[in-house]
């Protein structure tokens, strides 16, 4: 393990706890998508610190380039993350924004992504964006794994620079895969329907 | 007998009423057949096992001297107050307080301890923090439930805080012909209030019959209250020898002790429920969170250094 996410995880155990719950799966080295809410920019960090050692050397997590990608952040997403960077921009439009994604995957390796794209301000997350229908149906061998992240729009509200100390749990469900003929549209709403069902009787 | 034989013989006994506990869990667990006293058996192990680490933490602690022990009990506050906000329910306007509760009130308390400033130690936070952190929440310009939210913030910093932090100022105090035993005062009040929550506990299962508050603190009994309560204060009296009291001083202090620390239990046990949970987080394995650890010491530790600084400075 490198010395700056060995310094990342213990501050972000100290800040947010990130306790981790496999209620709907063991953590085991399959290949995975994680995907889950978004709300914060620790939540990267906070699922990361919830996986297992051996598992971290596997799964990617997915970083926005327009805010990972430079200084001390490229650093942190990058080497001791190492993180798959994606182009919101789409500043090519012939390029397929995808494809760091599905080369990492063609790998054998596994991913965390936040499919509403952007964070929001809610403890239940908005629409699902497209980018994890498409990871599905190229490679539905690949173990679909919806994830909550409780807390953390309490402890890093958008516009925040230090997160409010709060306990978060990182609560890890069934694996859903894609249903044959099944709409993107349909299966973008079953994959969110996941997520929130593991915030039990949590509120937006 | 120097300051360090003291706490060499007080954790000697420790480590050896945790082996006998451990011993007694294991041959418990061997004959447990159903399955609810298969469950207080885990349980019962998962609290020792929890105590082993505490105690090892604790001694590590008082080796490396002062600062170590501030730093310790100051990160003590963080998890407890981290554990409150949890189940506080905030507001996006009461962002800066919050930041400012953690980031600057907890350290600050905690230097001014360092520094030996105790006319302001003991003002800072029922005066300043009290004023100004609602002061600072008005910029937000939301008044929804401001009174609550206010309360909520104040009760949080009070007890994680200010009351926590009058163990490790146990230090502080100039006691004549008992210089630099600060640390065996923090000894004996964590060692009176935790036996007397782990007497009553004990009690409680052994003999608890009559419920105590069973709305607040279902497993809580009469005879566990009054056993384990008794059975540490008889304790508080026996370990004399360790404080600068006298053996009915001892006696009488840690009957004081002994009864802030179930006062406390029960306040926090309400305070948690009315925040609709049955524990105050899941730091320490088998006995729930750090608040939940620390709710009698919150209680005991103030009035403590009062009646030390009081009579005995």
């Amino acid at each position: 393990m490198r010395p700056t996410s060995f310094v990342l995880t213990g501050i972000a155990r100290l800040l947010v706890g990130a306790f981790p719950r496999w209620s709907g799966c063991e953590p085991e080295p399959t290949q995975r998508i994680y995907f889950a809410n978004h709300t914060s920019h620790i939540d990267t960090i906070a699922i990361w610190a919830a996986l297992p050692i051996r598992l971290r050397y596997i799964t990617h997590p997915v970083a926005a380039k327009d805010y990972w990608g430079s200084g001390v952040r490229r650093y942190i997403a990058t080497k001791a993350l190492r993180a798959v960077l994606i182009d919101r921009s789409r500043s090519d439009p012939n390029a397929n924004p995808l494809l760091p994604l599905i080369e990492t995957l063609q790998r054998g390796e596994s991913l965390i992504i936040f499919p509403e794209g952007t964070r929001g301000t809610t403890a239940l997350p908005g629409p699902f964006k497209s980018g994890l229908f498409h990871l599905a149906t190229q490679f539905p061998h690949v173990q679909l794994v919806p994830v909550y992240l409780d807390n953390l729009h309490r402890s890093m509200p958008k516009s925040a620079v230090l997160p409010i100390p709060m306990s978060c749990t990182v609560r890890f469900g069934t694996p859903i895969a894609l249903a044959p003929a099944e709409t993107k549209e349909a299966f973008l709403e079953r994959a969110r329907g996941e997520v929130i069902k593991l915030a039990g009787d949590i509120k937006a | 007998m120097t300051p360090r034989d003291k706490m060499i013989w007080v954790f000697g006994g420790v480590i050896v009423l945790l082996a006998v506990a451990s011993l007694a869990g294991a041959i418990l667990g061997k004959r447990a057949r159903s399955e609810s006293s298969r469950a207080t058996i885990d349980n019962l192990q998962a609290r020792v096992n929890a105590w082993w680490i505490m105690t090892a933490v604790l001694v590590v602690t008082f080796a490396l001297g002062e600062t170590a022990t501030l730093i310790v009990f100051g990160l003590v506050s963080f998890f407890a107050l981290r554990e409150f906000i949890t189940l506080t329910p905030t507001r996006r306007s009461d962002y800066v307080p919050l930041v400012l509760a953690f980031y600057l009130v907890l350290p600050a308390q905690y230097l001014l301890i360092a520094y030996d400033q105790y006319g302001t130690f003991a003002i800072f936070i029922p005066v300043y923090g009290f004023l100004l952190l609602p002061a600072v929440a008005t910029f937000a310009g939301d008044t929804q439930e401001f009174l609550e939210r206010t309360a909520k913030l104040q009760w949080a910093t009070m007890i994680t805080v200010y009351c926590i932090s009058y163990a490790p100022a146990l230090l502080l105090l100039d006691i004549p012909g008992y210089e630099g035993s600060g640390a065996l005062l923090l000894v004996y009040l964590l060692l009176i209030v935790q036996l007397s929550d782990v007497l009553q506990y004990v009690f409680g299962k052994l003999f608890g019959r009559t419920k105590l508050a069973p709305a607040v603190s279902p497993s809580k009994t009469w005879e566990g209250l009054i056993g384990g309560g008794v059975a540490a204060t008889l304790i508080g009296g026996a370990l004399a020898w360790i404080t600068p009291f006298s053996w009915w001083q001892a006696l009488a202090i840690s009957f004081v002790i002994v009864i802030m620390g179930v006062l406390g239990g029960l306040t926090l046990s309400a305070m948690k429920r009315s925040l609709g949970a049955k524990d105050w987080g899941v730091m320490i394995e088998g006995h729930g969170g750090m608040l939940d650890r620390m709710d009698s010491v919150s209680f005991a530790a103030p009035v403590f250094f009062h009646i030390v600084r009081f009579f005995f400075t």
